[in-house]
């Protein structure tokens, strides 16, 4: 694997972020770890929320808590106002035409697993293939391999080079007219890879396939537009765009939820039950049964007011620096090996330490504040790709600063010294 | 404040680096592989029997200094006991690091070294995950997991 990379900063200008002045939105980023300040880098595991989104909440079971679409009473009209508030801040954060286009869910793997047993159980016949990549999350391969089962479905991978690119001429190969659905990442949660999901999603047209994308490490670093894309279902969690967990979304086409059988029965799905035939509900309303995640919901509306306030493009221009800082001192670390130098990476940086195993690093790295995820990352095909058992990844949210960057360089140094390397 | 000395001790690291009775035995008579789903960390060990008494054991695999060290510390103080003996061992090691073990008990000999890792909660299966399997072993057990 060479140690060569290259990072493409070269995306639309945007006016540079006041960092220090949007870091005092959020409480937690004052907080002292092991006597030290904290460096949070885990940020492709979960976001840090900002004030106005823990305010949110709080004022949501403070003043308004109620069920929605039940009630007469005054917060139950109150609440599914501002349920149903969010879901239009979704629609225009992802440019969705409708809001029956947006459903509910508690996060990415929630999302992927209504389209892979409604979409794909209703569609999938045997010998039918499904396509996905080989950087894919554990929630993107599990699924798939789940309703593979059930109907006789064939799942294909498409395989990655030693950069962490899909390999495309492999895709198009792959690709035919037994292929019923592609699902593939957006953005690599092990690698950082962002893929070429529009020649993906041209491609998979072309042959009659429709395309899910998991957005899960896209949707606070670019700009996601589903009509522009074209794609046919886009997932993401709340809790990784400053939003609390236990909330997410499910875009899809509305023609295609129009035909798919509802995923989860129960309450709020339905128009009328008897015990002779049940009534579905319209869209979005099909496929969210039962009570939702009524503050997370209202929390993800101020989350995405917060980011669209502050500016998606700036905060992806300045993660994109940081990462290029990054990459750079960490190059410059002996032994120090990046996983994942795809040409065109988002805000993660995997690596390893010659003879050093990433959990030593993660605990040792803790111990000086900075926070990291070290492991398999939910995608243990990833790891067999390059022969190890685990990477360390550091990844950057927009209220990183360089000062952080250096922070973790320097604990890696401290990695060092104590294994005397 | 805990002290990073206090877990990457110099006998850990030196562990680490060289582990000892790092090989599989031909011929023995006991193994068990162990795996930390968690962290991936992977072991086989192998043993030696004879009348009770382990002549020989040894493990080979892959994982973090506190798991390797631990491996390698528990072959070198498991060689030329009973497996009474040895299941002794396992439980004040056990208690080392789970329930507040006396870390000056002469039983354990080297392994006190690793008493630091009680501070780290996120870390006692990685030196716990060679002793599930060398118990394993002993109970003809073919692997061991630390969840």
């Amino acid at each position: 694997m060479t140690r060569a990379v290259s990072i493409d900063v070269t995306r639309p200008a945007a006016p540079a972020l006041p960092v220090e002045k949007l870091r005092a939105d959020f409480p937690i980023l004052d907080a002292r770890v092991h006597g030290r300040p904290l460096v949070y880098l885990d940020n492709a595991a979960t976001t840090q929320k900002p004030r106005i989104v823990i305010d949110t909440v709080r004022r949501y079971y403070e003043e308004i808590n109620a069920n929605i679409h039940r009630g007469i009473h005054a917060l139950s009209e109150l609440a599914t106002q501002e349920y149903e508030q969010a879901r239009e801040k979704v629609r225009r954060f992802l440019n969705a035409r409708s809001t029956r286009e947006i459903i509910f869910t508690r996060g990415t793997t929630e999302s992927i697993n209504l389209v892979a047993s409604s979409f794909g159980g209703s569609r999938l016949k045997h010998g039918d293939e499904i396509l996905i990549s080989g950087m894919e999350h554990h929630s993107n391969i599990v699924p798939w391999q789940l309703i593979a089962e059930q109907t006789g479905a064939v799942l294909k991978v498409v395989p990655i080079d030693d950069r962490g690119e899909l390999i495309m001429e492999e895709f198009h190969r792959l690709l035919s007219s037994r292929t019923t659905i592609v699902a593939v990442a957006h953005v690599s949660n092990a690698l950082g890879t962002v893929n070429p999901v529009e020649e993906i999603i041209r491609a998979a047209h072309a042959a009659g396939a429709v395309v899910l994308l998991d957005g899960a490490q896209a949707a606070a670093h670019m700009p996601v537009d589903v009509q522009a894309l074209n794609c046919d279902f886009y997932a993401f969690s709340g809790h990784k765009l400053y939003a609390p967990t236990g909330i997410g979304v499910l875009y899809g086409r509305e023609a295609l939820l129009e035909a798919m059988p509802p995923y989860q029965g129960g309450g709020d799905m339905i128009k009328a039950v008897s015990f002779e035939k049940t009534i579905y509900n319209d869209l979005p309303y099909k496929f969210e049964a039962g009570t939702p995640n009524i503050a997370g919901t209202i929390g993800l509306g101020a989350a995405i007011d917060y980011v669209q306030a502050v500016g998606l493009p700036a905060m992806g221009a300045h993660e994109l620096e940081l990462l290029a800082h990054a990459t750079a001192r960490a190059l410059a670390v002996p032994g120090l090996r990046i996983i994942g130098t795809a040409r065109n990476k988002a805000s993660v940086l995997s690596f390893v330490l010659d003879g050093i195993h990433p959990h030593d690093i993660g605990t040792i790295l803790d111990h000086e504040g900075v926070a990291i995820r070290t492991g398999h990352h939910c995608a243990m095909p990833v790891m067999t790709r390059y022969g190890l058992p685990a990477t360390a990844r550091a990844s950057f949210a927009f209220y990183n600063t360089r000062a952080e960057v250096d922070a973790l360089i320097a604990a890696i140094e401290t990695v060092r010294e104590v294994f005397r390397q | 404040m805990m002290d990073l000395n206090d877990l990457y001790r110099e006998v850990i690291v030196d562990h680490n680096r060289s582990p000892r009775n790092f090989r599989r035995i031909d011929g023995a008579t006991h193994t068990a592989d162990g795996y930390n789903p968690l962290c991936g960390d992977r072991l086989t060990l192998s043993m030696k029997l004879e009348d009770g008494v382990i002549r020989d054991v040894a493990f080979e695999g892959s994982g973090c200094a506190i798991s390797t060290a631990s491996a390698s510390l528990m072959t070198e103080s498991l060689k030329g006991r009973t497996v009474a003996e040895a299941e002794t061992l396992f439980d004040k090691f056990h208690r080392l690091l789970t329930a507040g073990g006396d870390e000056n008990d002469p039983a354990l000999g080297k392994l006190a070294v690793l008493a630091g890792v009680r501070q780290y909660p996120a870390r006692i299966k990685c030196a716990i995950l060679c002793w599930h399997a060398a118990r394993a072993a002993l109970h003809g057990d073919k692997s061991a997991t630390t969840e």
